[in-house]
């Protein structure tokens, strides 16, 4: 047991060791027939393989208590506010928890015949559609189960649709501000990066595209609005850029939030896009996936949608699994089908008003949080925002704080803290998201410990550099952790040489 | 909207803080001519009650989620005990994200170094990552990760018993890698990898040869004899789990020389779900870990000496790399993960070696009970799991006798393997009692 742990914690904070920590030999979690023939009886001998030494040997209350307490040291957008900017933390409604399990679909295996799964192929077909509908794109694959793996498809789309028109292009341009799974998924797709620079506000200039673009661009990927919660205005001639030099719009719908019934991308340019599912249609982030990463795309370049593809015949609807130019297969089976559940779910029991009204909402949160701090922080840009706002440690400076400690004091405060550092082009960001499920109170909540905390940098700098301190554990050294990776467990007496 | 707070008095205080008129009026910025015209041309919301009835009917309409189900190839069925998912409906598991603030993340990240120990131990490698999206793409990583390793290595050796999606997935990720050669190293009579083949083609080019463990066909690959061919060659070996059950009765891939062992963790807990979310499992040797992809959880300190848990190594990763990073992955499958971690904690040590001698011992007896007729024989001679290939006369007409009598049987290898176009698989496992077992040989006798 961790007992440095236990010396300060009591109440209802409590201590747990590792799992590997708990148990007694020959206990198990399990009541499962002994009588039956070792494995020896049907493999050779020298295939069987010994108990694996060190794995768990807990009761089933044991196992529950464990994974219990270790759930009551997360903060999550459930039980506080999780103003994480770009990540979209909205409210996961449990009615979509309850139908993801119907046993219809939980216990559905995905290589039954089509005609067995008719109820989900009509829930993939109808999800398909209602996310080209409100994206304004042409045609829809749900495969990719990220968003960045919708990146990664996207960008292998680009390539094929090139280079079947023999045009081996070979850079993509991406802006500054851009997510960094951006230029990861086309260096991973074998582009060369080009980075783009925006304006003083952040915004991408249609004469910078131009000045960028050449019959070697293959693409450019933007995310509207940017990361720093601007719309990009000159989005139409951006693409009339790009498209005039044979180039395609990689759009990044990861802040599609912002968006719904107000504008379609593939109305102002796009000619791909990812909806990143669990954050638009509120699918649980499950403390870093699953998502589900749906592409949305052109007609111009459907046919090289991953497979398989969902075809209707008549009443029926078939799986289609090698259409003549998709790129292929980017995962097993037809994406991650209890996320795809979800957001259906999501997007029924909003509808087209309702998901109209959650944009207004967001933007309208994002923009009152705004105003309210923008007299305590120092925004990055001024003016209207859409979803999110983003700000800057320049007040913070002359008090010796950085914004890491304003997030680490936030957390005392019962927040979850802002996304930090992100985006690179702003220094010191604090980026904030509210989302279109917080209610005023929240947010004037969230504004009153901002600005606490703001008196506390200026009056006492040592509280917020010693936060958080209400935690189960302080600030933890990064810095020793990766210089000495310790990665797992080990049983007693091994691992020593490993590490 | 039950998700939406905002009273109309809420929003027009809102509206007068920020300094507009009206709700449009927040969206000025946005040209006029790039705003959506009309509404979403989408349904009204609906009810609580309405959605729940609307997802009921559909689900109702999956009649193969009700039927006796013999099919597994990548996915398999078991018996999930209830405390595995009622710690998945917490939501303080659920509704967090990647825990980029460690002090209120603690939970995520203990069960994430857990879930990393375990993987590590079922594998018997030194190291896991957080988790991949699905054994799948997590295969691709691994060919991915071994190029890296070998740079100057363009050969890549897949075995053709690799799960067919699997290898279609490695062929799209090498996409734009012009330099790689992808070869395909067919199998034997025994169902395995064909030794002399690979003798012949694996050479000081291959950065890599890449085989199912246990393979498609469920068959048992000789991964020390692959090891053999390969170690003087200086190629890696990777292996693919897509049933991981079968590694704690079966010597592990890292026993048996694997460099990078990778797989599918459905079976440990989590739900069919017509095929995802499932969870990729990544496992390597110490000396690689600064090439691996995806999210790594280390131990770190508190000044007061505490021990916590904090994502490390991020310096391979795309947030801090960009395009030099090891992959562009970003989340990893967090809440399957746990789900994994859970079932394997419940399960332990004793617990996940009965349940798959069970498995082992239910797949060898409905083989022996379906070839005993002479209808069907095996496929194949090699030793299997809970997964097996027969053989018969009208395989694919016999499979849809079946179905119509309400049993799915298997899938047709045909499908995939144009050369075994009278050969079925099937998998058994823990679910199927000897009733079941009954059942199918009654309808695949016809």
């Amino acid at each position: 047991m961790s007992d440095a742990l236990r010396q300060k914690q009591a109440g209802l904070l409590l201590d747990e060791g590792l799992i590997f920590e708990h148990g007694s030999p020959g206990r198990c979690g399990v009541d499962l027939p002994a009588d039956v023939p070792e494995a020896t009886a049907f493999l050779p001998a020298d295939l069987v393989r010994a108990p694996i030494d060190g794995f768990p040997e807990v009761s089933e209350p044991e196992a529950l208590r464990h994974f219990l307490r270790l759930s009551q040291w997360n903060f999550g957008a459930a039980t506080t506010f999780y103003p994480l900017g770009s990540c979209t933390m909205k409210y996961n409604p449990l009615a979509n928890e309850v139908v993801a399990r119907l046993a219809g679909f939980a216990a559905l295996h995905p290589l039954v015949p089509d005609a067995c799964a008719q109820g989900a192929l009509e829930l993939c077909w109808e999800l398909q559609d209602m996310l080209a509908e409100i994206s304004g794109m042409d045609a829809v694959s749900l495969q990719p189960a990220a968003g960045a793996h919708g990146e990664l498809t996207g960008m292998k789309m680009i390539r094929a649709y090139h280079r079947d028109r023999g045009d081996a292009r070979r850079t993509v341009l991406i802006p500054a501000s851009a997510h960094g799974t951006n230029p990861a998924s086309a260096a991973l797709a074998g582009y060369k990066v080009v980075s783009v620079e925006g304006n003083q506000l952040g915004l991408v200039e249609a004469a910078a595209v131009r000045r960028a673009m050449n019959d070697q661009v293959a693409a450019l990927m933007i995310t509207n609005p940017n990361t720093i919660g601007i719309f990009e205005r000159e989005i139409a001639q951006v693409a009339d850029a790009v498209h005039a030099q044979g180039g395609l719009v990689y759009f990044d719908g990861a802040n599609l939030n912002a968006l719904l019934g107000v504008a379609k991308p593939g109305k102002i340019g796009a000619d791909v896009l990812q909806f990143n599912l669990h954050k638009t249609f509120s699918t649980p982030h499950g403390g870093g996936g699953p998502g589900a990463g749906p592409i949305g795309v052109r007609a111009a370049l459907a046919p090289y949608l991953p497979a398989p593809r969902l075809a209707r015949h008549g009443d029926q609807l078939a799986w289609s699994d090698a259409p003549a130019r998709t790129i292929g297969r980017v995962r097993s089976f037809h994406g991650n089908f209890g996320m795809l559940v979800r957001a259906y779910a999501f997007i029924k029991a909003l509808g087209g008003d309702g998901l109209t009204r959650a944009t207004a909402m967001a933007v309208l949160g994002a923009n009152y949080l705004r105003v309210r701090l923008q007299t305590t922080y120092q925004l990055a840009v001024d003016g209207l925002c859409m979803h999110e706002c983003v700000f800057t440690d320049k007040t913070l400076e002359p008090h010796g704080v950085k914004t890491l400690d304003v997030a680490k004091r936030l957390l005392d405060y019962g927040c979850y803290a802002p996304t930090i550092y992100f985006p690179l082009v702003v220094p010191g960001a604090l980026m904030i998201e509210p989302t279109e499920t917080e209610s005023k109170e929240t947010l004037d909540a969230f504004i009153a410990a901002l600005e606490a905390i703001a008196r506390e940098a200026r009056d006492t700098p040592a509280l917020l550099h010693a936060a958080p301190t209400l935690t189960p554990v302080g600030r933890l050294d990064e810095a020793h952790a990766a210089r000495r990776p310790v990665l797992r467990w080990w049983p007693a007496g091994q691992g020593g040489a490993a590490q | 909207m039950r998700f939406i707070p905002h009273s109309p008095a809420d929003i027009a205080q809102m509206l007068a803080t920020v300094g507009v008129g009206s709700v449009d009026e927040l969206f000025r910025d946005i040209p006029p001519a790039l705003r959506a015209t009309g509404a979403l041309a989408l349904p009204t919301g609906l009810s609580e009650q309405d959605v729940r009835a609307r997802l009921e009917a559909l689900a109702a309409r999956n009649r193969g989620a009700r039927d006796l189900c013999f099919i597994g190839a990548g996915a398999y069925a078991h018996f999930v005990p209830a405390v595995v998912d009622n710690v998945l409906q917490r939501a303080e598991f659920y509704s967090a994200y990647t825990p980029y603030q460690p002090e209120v993340s603690q939970g995520t990240l203990q069960a994430i170094f857990e879930f990393q120990t375990l993987t590590a131990m079922l594998f018997d490698l030194e190291v896991a990552n957080a988790s991949m999206y699905d054994g799948a793409s997590a295969t691709a990583e691994a060919v991915l990760m071994a190029l890296r390793l070998q740079p100057k290595k363009p050969r890549v050796i897949v075995a053709r018993s690799l799960h067919p999606e699997y290898r279609q997935v490695i062929e799209t990720y090498l996409q734009g890698a012009a330099a790689v050669e992808l070869l395909e190293a067919p199998f034997g009579p025994d169902g395995r990898v064909d030794l002399a083949w690979l003798a012949q083609h694996l050479d000081g080019r291959t950065a890599a040869a890449v085989l199912g463990y246990p393979n498609f066909f469920g068959v048992i690959e000789d991964l020390r004899a692959v090891r053999g061919l390969a170690a003087p060659q200086g190629a890696l070996l990777v292996t693919a789990t897509a049933e991981p059950l079968a590694l704690a009765v079966v010597q592990p891939p890292g026993a048996l020389g694997a460099e990078i062992a990778v797989g599918e963790g459905q079976s440990f807990g989590v739900p069919l779900s017509y095929g995802g979310p499932g969870v990729g499992l990544f496992a390597t040797r110490f000396a690689h870990v600064r090439s691996m992809p995806g999210r790594l959880v280390g131990e770190a300190r508190d000044a007061e000496g505490r021990r916590g848990y904090v994502l490390t190594l991020a310096t391979r990763e795309q947030h801090i790399r960009r395009e030099r990073a090891t992959s562009n992955i970003c989340t990893n499958h967090g809440l399957v993960a746990l789900a994994v971690t859970v079932y394997l904690s419940v399960l332990g040590k004793e617990g996940l070696r009965r349940l798959a001698r069970l498995n082992l011992e239910r797949a060898h007896r409905a083989a022996a009970r379906l070839c005993a007729g002479g209808r069907w024989r095996p496929a194949f001679s090699g030793p299997f799991f809970n997964e097996f290939a027969v053989r018969g006369r009208d395989a694919v007409a016999a499979l849809e006798r079946a179905q119509a009598a309400g049993v799915l049987a298997g899938v047709p290898l045909a499908r995939w393997y144009p050369e075994l176009d009278d050969a079925l698989l099937l998998a058994v496992t823990e679910l199927h009692d000897t009733a079941a077992i009954e059942r199918l040989a009654e309808v695949l006798e016809a």
